[in-house]
């Protein structure tokens, strides 16, 4: 293994009760990193952050620290830090205090404290809420409080639990190319805690995706895009159509009733299989050209494109396109051998990757169940 | 318009009036105007000239409460602390037996204590039986400050119990997450954080026990008087109001120094926590 690896989570398990929170966790980070940890509410993405930070110990496995097992080392001593889900901030000291917190602890001259606190201040955009107190923000404002706490005792490892969730998208956005350039200029490790798929690919170098207390699939954000390893992953991560499948030799899938080219080889011959088409991948040609030919129920606009619901044999196909559509026209659609991506059969099949529930007839019917997972 | 509304304000709030004029401020005019006049009803500062000579007594009587109210914060705010940190059932638990002896008549647990601690008592017995010899415990200062600790332990415990169990869990491993070990977490986070805990716990202490005399009488067996053994006395044995409200009205006035003297420490975060 590399060597410049700085935690390794070795078949972290995780029960409360009788909930097994986390199942078995395998993960490494490297150092300077910038690793996401994405999933749906309840995955145990914030459970996975306090194994790490010493909180919580693991009812199996080891946590590693820079070759060395830390099972058992209380959270000061370890050189991680956090940026809590919902802040935490001390409610007794004000805002300067708060960010100074953790210098003080560590005996630093008063004018190194001061230097450095207001230095964070600035770079959260908090410049004179210095006396300030934590009680009277806003919750984006103490959401940037405690980013700055964390970011002021320049830790060599950064836990951060959903940082940006109480801000507007605007600062949002903003924050995201501040945090993504400090941890490149200042060289910390990040493990970046969020639901939002669009953060997690922007900024990652590392997404691990999450789901129940299992990792689904580790991989670059490009990788986790283009080759999804199961239909949760292929859901999660951007917008897809899911099919049923059958690989009918190398190169070859049938579904929707067709015979498609594609690059995927190495499965069985006529193995079931599911078959991810991203909506933007789809071609839009006239009604009996193309590959393929269905009615279109639902358009809505979106800015960048349409969002286009297409009922081919009763599935419901989404399409992005920038061309608008008429509901009832019937169009074809084409789709090129490398927009197709074909996934081992998972105990996810069939439960994504249908877009009926986005026709206005089924908005009101659509299981509770799927709703969770959107 | 404005007029309705001041007046619906006034009836909203003269229940509360009549009830502060009834029992606070009746009772405070009686105090001031008893320790200004004479029996026969005549002004007088005479009442007052001769306080001189309860000194001693006072001083005890303080000294007693701030020992009593120091021993109460030592021994209750671990206890606060671990009831707070268990479980939900247990805290139910032992909130109620904390409770439990209030139940009781104050009278019967102080003469409990008479039993416990008398030359033929329960601890003296077993001292005897080890072969120690019997000790004086029963009519000493310490009988009567344990008698104080004992009884208004309950009045620390609560408060406290009630600032600690709505403590943040994640504040604290916020502060050790930045690198505090458990003292600095306890001494910069934790024990500011139970401030406004910590002070009214002092207030519900301190002055039941400055003030108290029924403790003094029985654990101290009358060798040493405590102020509230003076007043007493002037109200059921002398029948001298007039000197028994002087010396209640100074009490009063020590006993809100003595607070604001307290407060100096625990101020400042107050308002600060919900
Ligand atoms: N102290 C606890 N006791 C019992 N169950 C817990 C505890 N902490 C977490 N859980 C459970 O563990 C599961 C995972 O929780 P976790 O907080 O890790 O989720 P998460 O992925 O961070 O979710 P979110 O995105 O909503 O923050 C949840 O089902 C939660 O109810
Ligand atoms: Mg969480």
């Amino acid at each position: 293994m590399d060597n410049n690896v700085i935690i390794d989570l070795r078949n972290i398990s995780v029960k409360f009760g009788e909930e097994q929170v986390l199942r078995n966790i395998n993960l490494y980070i490297r150092d300077k990193e910038f690793v996401t940890l994405l999933g749906p509410s309840g995955c145990g993405k914030t459970t996975t952050l306090r194994v790490i930070a010493g909180f919580l110990e693991p009812d199996e496995g080891d946590v590693v620290f820079d070759g060395k097992r830390v099972n058992g080392v209380p959270p000061h001593k370890r050189p991680v830090n956090t940026i809590f889900q919902r802040y935490a901030l001390f409610p007794h000291l004000n805002v300067y205090e708060n960010v100074a917190f953790g210098l003080r602890l560590r005996k630093l001259p008063e004018s190194h404290i001061k230097a450095k606190t207001a230095e964070m201040l600035e770079l959260v955009n908090l410049k004179g809420f210095n006396r300030r107190n934590v009680a009277s923000l806003s919750g984006g404002q103490q959401q940037r409080v405690a980013i700055a706490r964390a970011l002021a005792v320049e830790p060599r490892v950064l836990l951060l639990d959903e940082p940006l969730g109480a801000l507007d998208l605007k600062l949002r956005k903003d924050m995201q190319v501040e945090l993504k350039s400090m941890q490149q200029r200042l060289g910390i490790t990040f493990i970046y805690v969020t639901h939002d798929q669009e953060e997690a690919l922007s900024m990652s170098d590392t997404i691990v995706v999450m789901d129940e207390g299992e990792i689904q699939q580790i991989g670059t954000p490009q990788g986790i895009y283009n080759e999804p390893k199961n239909a949760f992953v292929a859901d999660f991560i951007g917008e897809s159509n899911i099919l049923d499948g059958t690989m009918r030799r190398d190169l070859f899938v049938d579904f929707s009733g067709k015979r498609f080219k594609c690059l995927d080889k190495g499965f069985e011959k006529n193995e079931p299989v599911d078959v991810v088409v991203r909506p933007e991948d789809v071609d839009v040609v006239a009604a009996g050209e193309g590959m393929l030919r269905g009615t279109v129920t639902s358009v809505t606009f979106k800015g960048v494109h349409y969002e286009i619901i297409v009922d081919i044999k009763g599935f419901k196909w989404m399409i992005q396109s920038t061309e608008n559509q008429n509901v009832g026209d019937e169009i074809g659609l084409d789709i090129e051998p490398d927009a197709i991506h074909i996934m081992k059969k998972s105990v996810y099949s069939g439960r994504f990757g249908d877009y009926s529930s986005f026709s206005e007839e089924f908005d009101e019917l659509s299981d509770p169940e799927e709703e969770e997972d959107i | 318009m404005k007029k309705r509304s001041a007046l619906a304000h006034k009836m909203a709030v003269s229940p509360y009036m009549l009830w502060s004029a009834l029992f606070i401020v009746a009772p405070m005019f009686f105090v001031v105007y008893y320790s200004f006049t004479s029996a026969d009803g005549g002004f007088t500062l005479g009442n007052m000239t001769q306080l001189g000579k309860y000194t001693d007594t006072f001083l005890r009587s303080i000294w007693f409460g701030f020992l009593a109210t120091f021993l109460c914060l030592l021994i209750a705010y671990p206890l606060a602390y671990a009831i707070a940190k268990s479980s939900a059932n247990v805290q139910r638990t032992m909130v109620a037996l904390v409770m439990l002896p209030m139940w009781m008549n104050f009278l019967i647990r102080t003469y409990s204590w008479m039993t416990i601690l008398q030359n033929t008592g329960v601890i003296n017995n077993i001292l005897d039986a080890l072969g120690f010899g019997r000790v004086k415990m029963l009519n000493t200062p310490g009988a009567v400050i344990l008698g104080m600790v004992y009884n208004f332990l309950p009045f620390m415990i609560l408060p406290l119990y009630s600032v600690l169990a709505k403590l943040d869990p994640s504040v604290v491993e916020a502060a050790q997450d930045l690198g505090g070990n458990s003292l600095t977490v306890l001494s910069k986070v934790i024990l500011p954080l139970s401030m406004p805990g910590i002070a009214s716990g002092l207030t519900m202490v301190f002055v039941p026990s400055v003030s108290t005399f029924y403790i003094s009488q029985k654990l101290g067996g009358g060798s040493f008087d405590l102020i509230g053994d003076v007043i007493e006395r002037q109200f059921q044995q002398s029948y001298n109001y007039n000197l028994g409200a002087a010396i209640s009205l100074v009490l009063m006035v020590l006993i809100l120094l003595c607070m604001a003297f307290l407060n100096r420490f625990t101020s400042g975060e107050e308002e600060m926590v919900v």
